[in-house]
């Protein structure tokens, strides 16, 4: 079924000014345009956050090195963690979620355009105003101060004797913005998948990644709200002489370090979802064959989402709860891992007998799945808590959550964009460059983080500007500053790439990639109405049905 | 930098794909996705390799893996069992990926027929659910029992206890038993199997979260203000024992440097009899030590004897008798130690320790009445 | 171009969806709810953990009317609610105005309350813990009421001016929730606070 792509983004009069252009940008309530804000925001702070990196990885690259001061190095790591969770991971997520998931459920938009909009907009004020601090900051050491308490900015370190100054209070609100820009996108996210359905669409025929971007919309809805309140804490402790967190009253550091995690364990689920859901679309595609699995598919997910709110405290092992606790959030965090481990095998169902057609998304879905089992795995022995009393605090825990961050979900994005990119702009981009970028990203990635796990097993804590010479660490650090250079590279051949291709890549076509979601029935890009006719499904691959009218897709 | 007889780790001479010894076929590799498996069998070694370095380290590298006390050694043997079990995932599932990725891809001269839509199967479903619960089931079980056995030691007749408290960013240790009071470096008995007498380690802190890590002698625990967390350790063997505070707690975190000195029984009571008594009156140094009270030297730091006793920074009473400054950032020597005392940030940026700005003269003296504190 | 086998029209003449109001609304309150659950679960750990001050038992007193009051707005929304369904404008406002001036009595009376607690008995949300998580937990309840009532006030200026009809119903029952949401959240506020926490 195809629309009548009548082509109102040419245009109607003439050229447009420039300021016109900026204009209908800046007022957009269209999910696609939003979608794209979102995505290149990510995009800039992915590159901040990726200078930030660097400077740490060159001031650790030998021992008793004087690249930056402490105070600056503190400051990078803060930075760097704070900026990629809140304003490259959510917002990416977020970005693809609202461009995909109103054509994948044949709807004209989300549920609420203009808190769509605003939900944008709060999220980029929240990044700016983090960011200001490093002109605008006063800290303990001068003018110009970025937040140095870590992402997690544990109590009482962040108490108004410990940190002086606003530095503390940029992250405080920074995030506090942002953050209800997420419940509003999250309010989106629901309210348009269970409310705007095409006919025929009902939940049980819905594309896997609208089912999974359901279970993380909700999922955000529990999941931010506890940040939310324990920064509304620390902000009446710091601004209004409260005692939340101040030790010396009485307060409980602990009581910090357990709402931030009620908040920080479901968090990396609510990013890791939405990766599951690319990899869930795009392998498929190139396997040809659907999704080996469906309904275990989404129970896994709902059961993952569930799940996760019960294990927080793995991260607090090593902070002398008894051992009953520490049994029980060992054991709720095994569990999680058992639907985790469920999908990968159902993603290995779906390749097999297929016919896999390796073009770069599929590569990047096929290095994510290595990947994934490495972190998954290296999670399972993080849940054993003896072992986590040694590996807990060290470099192995950076290497473990980098593995999935980047390693998994990373990975799945760059999958996505090199899928949803023909569609989004109307071009292919270049297929060579593709593969380029990713075997550069994956040599720099496997040299940066797999040998980040021995200083961890040989004892290197993180969050140290620099360490002791004779402790065997400096060969594994050297070799990880060097696996940057590769990644740093990989990445500029990915927006180079994409930012030509933009112009001069081959027109693209409805369906480059003869798939079977909605979105492939439009024109690319998609009119602003996305649907001339809203669409009647019957069931999860209707462009399936159409091209195989002799093998519909039953109702299994 | 990769030894051949490593090469051999990981496929067998009888396999099919060659060795390759060299990488300038790498960037061949790098077009051709369908040598992409071939690839990952060349990273097995690459992985392999670092963990037979790592099995013959001296005890100088705090290694987890090499482990000198009952804490430590229990760890240590759940670890095995954890990387066994995860390893055994490992191995099947990789092995599962590369058989697909080699087995189904689509190759050019075959038709373009889509090969058959499979849904699911609820009896292979079902077995890779169930296995992975037994597994889990397996695993916790194993975890529980040694969470239950470090967090609930038995404490013998001989056991000695210290206080443990964290600082912005140095150590203070007391041994309310015996009235010691010490920074830094922590001296504590062996411990026989035969007669064990462990060290058992209350932990407070007097500002922000620390945690004491000695990967060799146990797990790390948190200081963390307003809770007593405890801990303890049995080493078996003499010697020292390096570790580091493993809590971000502001700017010196990664100076915040943990030296334990497990001396035999005569060595530790020769120690302790040392550290009780009070810093020595000494008339050669009259002039330093009149420097030390009168300048704010005393408004942070104790001489046992003296009128000297501030307790926001080290006890130095026996300063000399510490092999470092600074909570291990320099060598306890002159140069260092006039230095740390002349210019802190020049050893510690940011530590709280502020420069005392005094004139050279003054510094010499009092350099030679700390030097005296042994 | 058609689908399968369904006929368009009867199938969409079918296809009944929750409204986005009503699931937009339902989030937002499951999101705030997480927002309270923290700061109830924070006041319950430091019941009696306060190492000076003025305890609950000391300086409380139950707010019984206020209370009564607020409460009694719940019900008063659900009679407007029920009167633009049967389309009787003038009992609509009554209630609707009924429901700002009962909310609007509470709030006057938290305030009272507060500047007894501060004035005469010297707690604040400085003094200790206690003070904190007293006002602060007080405080995100009646910030929230603040809200409803400047909602509630700005559909009582349109309804003066004979703007609101049965059709805007399901809105202004999206709104009912919200308002519901408050007084619900009030019942676990002062049982923790007046009832458990003394």
């Amino acid at each position: 079924m195809s629309t009548d792509s009548i082509a109102l983004t040419a245009a109607q009069d003439g050229p447009r000014p420039w300021s016109a252009a900026v204009h209908s940008w800046i007022t957009t309530v269209d999910h696609k345009r939003i979608g794209i804000l979102y995505i290149v925001l990510s995009l800039i702070f992915l590159v901040i956050g990726g200078i930030e990196a660097t400077i740490m990885r060159i001031q650790l690259i030998v021992p008793h090195n004087h690249f930056v001061s402490p105070q600056f190095f503190n400051q990078m790591f803060t930075m760097h963690g704070t900026t990629m969770i809140f304003f490259v991971a959510m917002p990416i997520l977020f970005g693809f979620g609202n461009y995909l998931i109103p054509l994948m459920i044949g709807a004209r938009d989300m549920a609420f355009p203009r808190v769509n909009a605003w939900s944008f907009w709060l999220t980029a004020f929240g990044g700016i105003l983090l960011y200001f601090s490093f002109i605008g900051g006063y800290g303990l050491y001068g003018a110009g101060a970025a937040p140095d308490v870590g992402w997690f900015a544990y109590a009482p370190l962040t108490a108004p004797a410990f940190s002086v100054g606003h530095s503390t209070d940029f992250w405080t609100l920074g995030l506090l913005i942002s953050g209800i820009g997420s419940i509003g996108a999250a309010v989106n996210f629901v309210a348009t998948i269970l409310s705007m359905r095409c006919p025929g669409m009902t939940l049980g025929k819905m594309p896997l990644l609208v089912w999974l971007n359901l279970v993380m919309g909700s999922m955000v809805l529990f999941v931010i709200s506890p940040l939310t309140a324990a920064q509304i804490m620390l902000a009446i402790d710091r601004f209004l002489g409260g005692h939340f967190f101040d030790t010396q009253a009485g307060g409980s550091a602990v009581l910090w370090m357990h709402f931030f995690w009620i908040f920080g364990h479901p968090e990396v689920y609510v990013l890791v979802i939405p990766a599951f859901a690319f990899i869930s679309e795009i392998v498929p595609v190139f396997s040809r064959k659907p999704i080996f699995g469906y309904p275990i598919m989404v129970a896994a997910t709902v059961g993952i989402g569930f799940v996760s709110f019960g294990v927080w405290a793995h991260h607090m092992f090593t902070v002398g709860m008894n051992s009953y606790a520490n049994s029980f959030f060992a054991l709720t965090t095994m569990v999680v891992g058992v639907p985790t481990g469920i999908k990968i095998f159902n993603w290995i169902g779906t390749m097999w007998g297929g016919k896999l057609r390796f073009k770069t998304p599929l590569l990047f879905c096929i290095a994510f799945l290595f990947q994934f089992l490495i972190a998954g795995l290296t999670g399972i022995m993080l849940a054993c808590t003896p072992f986590n009393w040694q590996l807990s605090g060290s470099y192995f825990v950076v290497a473990h959550f980098h593995y999935v961050i980047v390693g998994a979900i990373l990975f799945a994005l760059f999958g996505a964009f090199y899928y949803w990119f023909p569609k989004m702009s109307g071009r292919m981009y270049n297929e060579v460059l593709g593969k380029l970028h990713f075997w550069l990203f994956v040599i720099g990635f496997h040299l940066t983080f797999d040998f980040m796990h021995i200083p961890g097993l040989l004892g290197m804590p993180r969050r140290i500007y620099t360490y002791e010479p004779g402790r065997g660490w400096e060969t594994w650090n050297l070799i990880s500053t060097v696996g940057t250079i590769f990644q740093g590279i990989a990445v500029l051949i990915f927006v180079w790439n994409l930012a030509r291709s933009c112009f001069a890549g081959k027109i693209a076509g409805n369906d480059p990639w003869d798939a079977w979601t909605l979105e492939w029935s439009t024109s690319s890009p998609p009119p602003e109405y996305n649907f001339a006719q809203i669409p009647v499904v019957s069931s999860r691959r209707p462009l399936w049905d159409l091209k195989h009218p002799e093998d519909p897709d039953l109702d299994v | 930098m990769y030894r051949d007889d490593v090469l051999m780790i990981g496929y067998s001479p009888q396999s099919e794909l060659p060795l390759r010894r060299s990488f300038a076929p790498l960037a061949r590799w790098t077009l051709f996705p369908k040598e992409f498996g071939k690839r990952f069998l060349l990273a097995i070694p690459l992985l392999v390799w670092p963990v037979l370095v790592l099995a013959s380290d001296p005890p100088a590298i705090p290694n987890i893996f090499r482990p000198e006390s009952t804490p430590a050694d229990e760890i240590h043997t759940i670890s095995h069992f954890t990387l066994m079990i995860t390893g055994l995932i490992f191995a099947v599932v990789f092995s599962l990926l590369v058989y697909v990725i080699f087995r189904f891809r689509h190759s050019p001269s075959s038709d373009d027929v889509e090969p058959p839509q499979v849904y699911g199967s609820n009896q292979i479903e079902l077995a890779w659910t169930v296995i992975p619960v037994l597994i889990v089931l397996v695993l916790f079980l194993a975890t529980a029992r040694v969470i239950h056995s470090v967090q609930n030691p038995p404490r013998p007749a001989a056991t000695l206890d210290v206080t443990a408290i964290g600082h912005q960013y140095w150590w203070e240790f007391r041994y309310p038993a015996l009235g010691v009071v010490t920074a830094n470096e922590l001296h504590i008995p062996v411990s026989d199997a035969s007669s064990p007498s462990p060290t058992f380690l209350k932990l407070l802190s007097a500002d922000t979260d620390h945690s004491f890590w000695v990967p060799l002698l146990a797990g790390k625990t948190d200081l963390i203000p307003n809770r007593l967390n405890t801990m303890w350790m049995d080493p078996h063997k003499t010697g020292l024992y390096v570790g580091q505070c493993a809590q971000y707690c502001g700017t010196q975190h990664a100076k915040m440097l943990l030296r334990v000195y497990v001396d035999s029984r005569e060595q530790f009571n020769a120690w302790v009899a040392a550290q009780k008594q009070a810093a020595p009156s000494n008339d050669a140094v009259a002039a330093g030590r009149k420097i030390f009270e009168r300048t704010a030297c005393v408004n942070c730091h104790a001489v046992a004897g003296t009128i000297a006793d501030g307790r926001f920074g080290p006890d130095l009473t026996h300063l000399m008798s510490r092999d470092t400054i600074a909570s291990g950032a320099a060598p306890n020597d002159h140069e260092n130690l006039r230095l740390w005392i002349r210019n802190p940030d020049a050893i510690k940026p940011g530590s709280l320790m502020p420069a005392m700005n005094l004139n050279d003269g003054d510094l010499d003296a009092l350099v030679a009445y700390l030097e005296s504190l042994r | 171009m058609s689908s399968a086998s369904l006929t368009p029209s009867t199938l969409e003449s079918q296809w009944r969806l929750p409204s986005r109001g009503h699931v937009g609304m339902l989030c937002l309150i499951a999101a705030e709810s997480a927002i309270f659950i923290i700061f109830v679960v924070a006041y319950i750990f430091y019941i009696g953990k306060s190492i000076s001050g003025p305890t609950p038992k000391e300086v409380l007193e139950i707010p019984i009317f206020a209370t009564v009051c607020l409460l009694s707005s719940s019900i008063t929304i659900h009679l407007a609610l029920s009167s633009i369904r049967r389309e009787k404008l003038g009992a609509f406002r009554l209630w609707w105005f009924a429901t700002f001036v009962l909310g609007a009595i509470f709030l006057v009376e938290t305030g009272m309350e507060w500047k007894r607690l501060i004035v005469e008995r010297g707690l604040t949300i400085q003094t200790n813990l206690f003070g904190t998580t007293y006002y602060s937990l007080v405080g995100l309840h009646a910030s929230h009421v603040t809200v409803g009532l400047i909602l509630l006030f700005t559909v009582a200026v349109f309804a003066f001016l004979g703007k609101v009809r049965s059709e805007h119903e399901p809105r202004l029952d999206v709104l009912a929730y919200y308002w519901h949401f408050v007084d619900a959240v009030w019942v676990i506020v002062f049982t923790v606070v007046y009832i458990v926490g003394r």
